[in-house]
Formats: structure tokens, C-alpha cells, sequence
């Protein structure tokens, strides 16, 4: 246990950190909507609460954001499992592909989506303006999430103790429902609040695919301040927005209280082994399937679109790429927007990185004493609308540094929605350690430092090494919050994209910018697989 | 876990450090703000900083809109001193919030007066047309021709045929918008809104954006959906004729029912150095700047003095009776108008 003098001193950095390029940026846009002439706009609240389209447009923000997020565990949680513990030929591969759709930009994704589900559906399903192709859409993005914020977990508890359930004669059912979802618990509730703020916060994908009935508060926070410059009511709207994030993340955290904790965590790749059973195979094989359905599909489109030319299929949108047909300022060097994209995605890492790691460790140590109101508010940055975060930079961070153009403030806003995955992913893990390293100074009398650095160390570095790609994948694939600040020149990847379908007849050179992204994207979720493997003695 | 807290704060140290010595140059600088479509050549703003000695920071916003709320909420503290890409249709607002300081351009004769600002407060850079462009394959398929004007649309023969976009989130979106407002008028037997209802009736499909509507619903030229009619702008046709290196455009545009687009450079209020970005937005109408336009944002130089490429003046058609619109008589009534569509489309 540590003192709470150290516990505070830990706590500095984090919370200097959020309160000035989170709360203080918030505080001051909102006050910036709503005191207009330094005098409460009630009226702001009034339109909003009274109009009975806002009142409609909160509500299918909550239920659409709680029916996208059940989905996502029913279909994420097969995967995560079967991931966590079975070998098969191009598991890493295809573990790192679901990870792909998170970075891909909603236009690119809506694109690969309405050949499936519009009206040249193959499927016969027009679902266009459907809240079936949104609700879709948000399964294909968040399915990361529950595979590998639940999967890390799961791969490291010990099969031991379903297999003694079931030797004393309990049922598959029986098993998973009164031994391995309690245990999950933690985990499940982690990834889901992720889920639930990505989709209760969800853009593109409702500009895309939704239509003027099925629209979210982000959205309309964004119409408010950039098309019909309110202010008043696009912060109002922010607050309401807020409220709703803060009340469910009240009830998470209520949620989260009746954890058990006390878990036999195993070293890592241990546990994995090949399917036996006929029956292990098939769900193998069934939960394989429905993945390539969802997740590499779409994806497998996507490429397709890119090798397609006037002249049949071919290389030419890449050649195009590097070596555009037209001299056009319009053009952006594939390996400039690499560049730039790497460039803002490592320092992301390294801030979220480090800033989550010791929020992590303020919340495990501080149980009781404060860490869940301060993890509470570290997941705040993801259920607020990114124009908020990006209009409230431009207000509050002229002094005293004036940052609102630095190249600077691009990876802070990613680390803000970076922060809660590294959190998330190291939390329920450090909360088992904690018990462990209890246990282990009581029972066998072993020193704790030693059991730190041999055993949990690895295990918390696992789960630390799957924050780090969440945030690299946020980093690289992220646009939204990036658009609202005014930003140098720097042309990243997904910003590439955006200019290359800002045109006609660029259409092919954007989905193979889309494939770099796919590509890079993959290469990053392999590499992190090779060093866990190598760290835990080999997959 | 020390080591950490050390690197985290050493990290940050640098990172604050870096931003701040980037912006300590010691020659003039100007920063510009503009949107995402802003692309310039190499070697263009290089060329004013050799006769100035200026030099040009380029700061990207998203879109016009979120442009202009940027520069509202930063008024007194601007990040930048000069914007350009504000269009007619945001422009109205801009004003009423006194956000540029009069400057008359060295090149202002050679504007037309129809695009001026009687006052000077913003310069007119360039100009583009929001027209319907079709796919001839796609409407002969359906044994259609071209529509003449905006009012065929409504026909029972054009169903499900024309996707548009929605005005409160794209530009040619309430282009269009404000094209069926001039065109059938706010009273009458036949208002905007009844044309509108009209559109509903006949399946018109509704996108958030551009992109969507061109390549995701649109059959013509690089687009990969159904429909054979969309709301894009003039030099479509030609833009698909230089990006897919073709003899022959693929569409074509419908002179009836286009909308003119101009955008303008202006000084921001509260700028440090007023005189530099008088200089940068005069550079702006100067011959270097507006012969690079074209091929890079595909839109038609305000300069008349400034020669068209070959390619618009083969493909680009320019409508013969564009609507031009008082940007303030759009800005007071853009929000009315925005609300009273979406009752009518819901």
C-alpha cells in the first residue's frame, strides 16, 4: 500500500495534465456558449429542452448507443475468447485485422458498407437510412475493443478452474455463466464503457449512414456550431451531452464497485492451445467465420476498389500515388503523409502512454480513497463531442503558451481519447496484481518486489502493450477532433484520403491511400503480437 | 514508476519547448487560416516571401463553417491574420461579427463589381458554380434526357434519380438550397418548399457530404452508385477528365439552377501585423497566385485579367445565368431557411 502522500504526488501529473487540456478548455468554451454577455443564456437550455426534435435526437443517441453496445459484446466476446485460447494458422494475422476498421475514416468504411447494404446489394438489403447499417457499422468498428480489451484478460485465466467446474460435473453453460463471466466481469465492463462512449459520441458513421431522423447529439452539436454558428446552443447541447455521459459513467462506476478482484492470473501464452474436440473446433471454426463476415469483408472490399482501374484490375491508383499523373498541389506524397501520421501518432503513444499508466496505478492504489472519481473523469474526454474539445483548445490555450496552432496540440487531443483505452486495459489487470501481491507477502512469505518485477510485471506490460496500440491506432486513424482545431499544414494519412475524395476522379488513389492506412495499421497490431510473444516466451 | 514520471515530464518539457521555438522567427510573418480544400503549388507563397520578405504560415480549418465559428470565437485574440475560403454563404455572418478590417486590394479593379464588397472588408479570390451534373449513360438507360431546369426534377419521370446534399452540413448542399429558394421564391402558389415536398415525393436521396453524394450515389464519371443526377459543381466534369487522364468528360453539367460560389481573403480584426496581411491578401489577386488556382482548387480566378487553363476552357462550362446572392441577405436568413427545410424533408 502506498502512502497517501505518494499517492498524491502520483496523482499530480495525470490530473495536471487533464485539468489543462481537458477541463479547463471545456469550462471555458461552455462558459463561452452560455454566458454570451456574461449573463446565463437560458434560454439556450429552454430551445433545446423544449424542442421536441432535440428531445428525440438525445434519446436515439442513448438507446442507439446501448443497442450498439450489447451487440458488440455478444459478438465480441466469442472472439475474444477463441483468440485467448486457441492456436490456429493466422491467428495473429487475423487478430490484427480486426483491429484495422478502428483507424479506418467512416466515409472510407461507408463506401465498403453501401456495396453490401445499398442498393446494389449482392444481399438484396437496401439498408440505407436504416438503423440496421448503423448499428452495423458500429460493431464493425468496436469489435476491437471487447476482442482485445476482454481477450487480454481472459488469456490469462487459468483454464484450471473451468476444468475442475467441469469435472465436478457443471455444464459448458453452467460454467460460463457462474464462474467465467463473473470473472470477466471487470474486463467486460471496461471495454463495454469504451464501446458505449465511441457509440453514444458516434459522427461519421451517423452522417454516413444514418439520415435527418437518426442523428446523435455530437452530430447536432457540430450542425449548431458550424453551420448555424450557435454557439448558445451547441454548448447547451454539449451539456446535456455531458450530463448523459457522466450519468451512465456514475452508474459504470457503481457497476464496477462489486468486483471481486481476487483472480488467478496466469503468464500469458500458456493457456492458448489447439482446438481438441469436435465441438471446440466448430466453435472455432463458426466464431472464424463470422469475423471474416463482419470485419475482413468489408475490409477485402475496400482493397479491391483500390486494384480496380479503367484498365481492369491493377497497381495504378498506388503508382498514381506516389507518382501522380497531374502536377497538383492536391496531391500528398504517400510517404509525406506516413511520415506526418507516424510523427503525431508516437508522441500520442508515449503521452497516453505514460499518463495512463500512472492514472492506472492512482486508481488501483487509490480504491476507496478517491481513484474511481478520479477514473471517472478520465473517461469524460471520450464521451464529449470533439468539437467541444477542439473549439474549447482555440478559446483557453492562448496563455500562457499560445498553443492553439502548435503541431503540438494534435497529439494531445489524440492522447485525450488514448488515455481511457491504456487505462482500461491495465486497471483490471494491476487490480489483480494488487491482490496477488498481497497474498504473496502473507502466504508464502516471498518477497512482493520479487513477485512484481518476475510475474506481474510481464502480465501488466501485456496489458500495457495493448493500450499502446489502441492508442496508436487512435492516433493514426483519428479525425475528428484533429478537424476542429486549426492546425499547421501537416497532411496525414486520413487526411490525404479526405482531399483525395474531395475531388472527382480521385476515387481510386483514396481507397488506396485507405489500404496504406489498412496496411500500416495491421503491421503495428502484428508487431505489438511478436513483442508480447517474444516477452512471454514465444506464441 | 519515478523513471516514467521523469521521462513524462521531460517529454512534455520538449514538446512545449519545440512548439514555441517554431513560432519565434525573426522575419515578418502573416499566418494565413483557410479550410481543408486550400492546396497551393510549391514555390507560390515562396515567391511572395521573396518580394516581401513575408513569410506564410498556413493554418487549415475543416470546412468554411467551422472556419468562420473558429474565427468568432477567437476575435480578440486571433490565431491567424488573414482568412481565405470564406464563401457568399458564410459571409454575411462573418460580417455581422465585424471580423475583418477594411483593406482595398491593389487588384480590386479587376474584380467584378458584382462580387465586391461595397465596403472592402473582404477581397474576392475566386469563384465556382454548384450546378446538377448528370450521367448521359446513366439517364439514357432510363430512357431520359438531361433535365433543362431545376423544375423538371419534380417530375414524376426524374423519380429516384437526383441525390443531393443536405444544406446544413455541406456547402454545394445549401448552394442548392438557396437555388430552389431564388428560383421558385418564399410566396406564391408554387414556394421552395412545395418544390421541396415535390423532391421528397420523388425519392430524392439526401447525403451529409459531397464525397458521398459523387462517389457513393452518383453513376456518372468516377461515381459509384445508382443515381444519374447530383448536386456538384461545374468543373466536375472537367476535374474527372484531368484526374482520370481522359479525352472526353463523362458528364456534363445543367445549365439551369447554378449557384455562385465566391470566396474571399480578408484581414482578421485584431491582427499584429495589419500591413503584412494587407500585403498577403493583394498577393492573393496577383497574377502568381490566381493563374495556380484552377488546376489546384478547382475554381475560376476572380482576376478577369487571369488567363483559364486550357482544360476549363475545353471542359468547364460556365452556366450562362449563375445565381449570384447578397451574402447578407443570406445571413439573415440562412438559419430560418435551414429550419424550415428540414421540417419539410423530415
Amino acid at each position: 500500500m502506498r502512502s497517501r502522500r505518494s499517492l498524491l504526488l502520483l496523482a499530480a501529473i495525470p490530473v495536471a495534465y487533464l485539468t489543462y487540456f481537458f477541463v479547463y478548455p471545456l469550462v471555458t468554451i461552455l462558459a463561452t456558449g452560455l454566458l454570451p454577455n456574461g449573463r446565463f443564456a437560458t434560454s439556450a437550455f429552454v430551445d433545446v429542452i423544449a424542442d421536441p426534435a432535440m428531445r428525440s435526437v438525445a434519446w436515439f443517441t442513448l438507446w442507439q448507443a446501448v443497442v450498439s453496445t450489447v451487440l458488440t459484446i455478444i459478438l465480441g466476446l466469442p472472439g475474444a475468447y477463441v483468440f485467448a485460447r486457441y492456436r490456429f494458422p493466422g491467428r495473429s494475422l487475423l487478430r490484427s485485422l480486426t483491429l484495422v476498421p478502428f483507424v479506418l475514416p467512416t466515409i472510407v468504411v461507408g463506401v465498403a458498407f453501401l456495396s453490401f447494404l445499398g442498393p446494389g446489394s449482392p444481399l438484396g438489403l437496401d439498408l440505407r437510412g436504416s438503423i440496421w447499417a448503423i448499428l452495423i457499422a458500429h460493431v464493425f468498428y468496436n469489435l476491437a475493443i471487447i476482442i482485445r480489451g476482454v481477450g487480454v484478460f481472459w488469456e490469462q485465466i487459468d483454464p484450471k478452474i473451468e476444468e475442475a467446474a467441469r469435472t465436478l460435473g457443471a455444464g459448458r453453460i453452467r460454467v460460463l455463466r457462474e464462474i467465467t463471466l463473473p470473472l470477466l466481469r471487470p474486463a467486460i465492463l471496461s471495454s463495454a464503457a469504451l464501446v458505449f462512449l465511441f457509440t453514444f459520441t458516434s459522427f461519421g458513421v451517423i452522417l454516413i449512414l444514418g439520415d435527418l431522423r437518426h442523428t446523435t447529439l455530437e452530430v447536432e452539436i457540430w450542425r449548431q456550431a458550424t453551420a448555424f454558428l450557435r454557439l448558445d446552443l451547441a454548448a447547451a447541447l454539449a451539456v446535456l451531452q455531458l450530463a448523459g455521459v457522466t450519468a451512465i459513467l456514475l452508474l459504470y462506476g457503481r457497476a464496477r464497485k462489486r468486483e471481486t478482484g481476487d483472480l488467478p492470473l496466469l503468464p500469458p501464452a500458456e493457456v492458448a492451445r489447439r482446438p481438441r474436440t469436435a465441438g471446440e473446433r466448430l466453435l472455432v471454426a463458426g466464431t472464424l467465420a463470422m469475423l471474416l463476415a463482419i470485419v475482413v469483408t468489408p475490409l477485402a472490399v475496400l482493397v479491391s476498389r483500390s486494384l480496380s482501374t479503367a484498365d481492369g484490375i491493377g497497381l495504378a491508383n498506388y503508382v498514381h500515388l506516389i507518382n501522380p499523373p497531374r502536377a497538383s498541389a492536391l496531391f500528398v506524397s504517400p510517404f509525406d503523409a506516413i511520415r506526418n501520421s507516424l510523427g503525431f501518432a508516437l508522441p500520442a503513444v508515449v503521452i497516453a502512454g505514460t499518463i495512463g499508466l500512472l492514472s492506472a496505478t492512482v486508481i488501483v492504489s487509490g480504491r476507496g480513497r478517491g481513484g474511481g472519481v478520479f477514473d471517472t473523469m478520465l473517461m469524460l474526454p471520450l464521451g464529449t463531442s470533439a468539437v467541444t474539445i477542439g473549439f474549447g483548445f482555440l478559446v483557453a490555450l492562448d496563455r500562457p503558451f499560445d498553443l492553439r496552432s502548435s503541431l503540438l496540440l494534435i497529439p494531445i487531443a489524440h492522447s485525450l481519447v488514448a488515455i481511457p483505452f491504456v487505462v482500461r486495459s491495465t486497471v483490471p489487470v494491476m487490480d489483480a496484481v494488487q491482490h496477488r501481491l498481497r497474498e504473496a507477502a502473507l502466504v508464502l512469505g516471498a518477497s512482493p518486489r520479487r513477485a512484481w518485477r518476475e510475474i506481474d510485471l510481464p502480465l501488466v506490460a501485456r496489458a500495457l502493450a495493448v493500450g499502446a496500440l489502441f492508442a496508436f491506432a487512435i492516433s493514426i486513424g483519428e479525425f475528428g477532433a484533429t478537424s476542429f482545431i486549426v492546425r499547421p499544414s501537416t497532411t496525414t494519412i486520413p487526411i490525404a484520403i479526405f482531399r483525395l475524395l474531395g475531388r472527382p476522379g480521385t476515387f481510386g488513389e483514396a481507397m488506396a491511400m485507405a489500404v496504406v492506412l489498412m496496411v500500416i495499421t495491421a503491421v503495428a497490431a502484428l508487431g505489438i503480437e511478436a513483442i508480447r510473444g517474444n516477452r512471454t516466451g514465444g506464441v | 514508476m519515478k523513471q516514467t514520471v521523469l521521462v513524462a515530464v521531460g517529454v512534455v518539457i520538449a514538446l512545449i519547448g519545440a512548439s514555441c521555438s517554431s513560432n519565434s522567427g525573426t522575419s515578418e510573418e502573416v499566418v494565413l487560416m483557410t479550410h481543408e480544400s486550400f492546396a497551393v503549388s510549391d514555390g507560390v507563397l515562396e515567391a511572395f516571401t521573396e518580394q516581401t520578405g513575408i513569410t506564410v504560415t498556413v493554418l487549415r480549418s475543416a470546412d468554411a463553417g467551422t472556419m468562420v465559428s473558429q474565427a468568432v470565437l477567437t476575435k480578440d485574440h486571433p490565431v491567424a491574420d488573414v482568412m481565405y475560403g470564406i464563401d457568399n454563404t458564410f459571409l454575411g455572418r462573418a460580417i455581422d461579427q465585424d471580423l475583418f478590417l477594411p483593406h482595398r486590394a491593389a487588384a480590386i479593379d479587376t474584380v467584378p463589381e458584382s462580387y465586391r464588397d461595397p465596403e472592402d472588408r473582404v477581397t474576392p479570390i475566386d469563384f465556382g458554380d454548384v450546378c446538377l451534373n448528370v450521367d448521359p449513360v446513366g439517364l439514357a438507360d432510363r430512357g431520359l434526357a438531361s433535365p433543362s431546369s431545376i423544375a423538371d426534377l419534380a417530375d414524376p419521370e426524374y423519380r429516384g434519380t437526383l441525390v443531393v446534399e443536405d444544406p446544413s452540413t455541406s456547402s454545394p448542399g445549401l448552394a442548392f438550397l438557396l437555388t430552389t429558394i431564388v428560383t421558385f421564391g418564399e410566396g406564391g402558389d408554387y414556394p421552395w418548399q412545395a418544390y421541396w415536398r415535390d423532391l421528397v415525393e420523388n425519392d430524392v436521396r439526401i447525403v451529409a457530404g459531397w464525397d458521398q453524394a459523387y462517389y457513393g450515389e452518383f453513376s456518372g464519371g468516377s461515381g459509384e452508385g445508382e443515381r444519374p443526377i447530383v448536386v456538384s459543381y461545374a468543373t466536375s466534369p472537367a476535374a474527372e477528365v484531368y484526374f482520370g487522364e481522359l479525352d472526353e468528360a463523362p458528364t456534363a453539367i445543367v445549365d439551369d439552377g447554378c449557384f455562385r460560389q465566391v470566396e474571399y481573403a480578408g484581414v482578421l480584426a485584431g491582427t499584429e501585423a495589419e500591413a503584412a496581411a494587407g500585403r498577403l491578401v493583394d498577393f492573393l489577386l496577383e497574377q502568381t497566385f490566381q493563374e495556380d488556382i484552377p488546376l489546384n482548387m478547382f475554381v475560376f480566378p476572380a482576376n478577369r485579367e487571369t488567363p483559364f487553363p486550357d482544360l476549363f476552357t475545353t471542359y468547364a462550362r460556365s452556366p450562362s445565368n449563375p445565381i449570384v446572392m447578397d451574402p447578407s441577405f443570406i445571413g439573415e436568413n440562412r438559419e430560418r431557411w435551414l429550419g424550415e427545410w428540414a421540417t419539410v424533408v423530415r
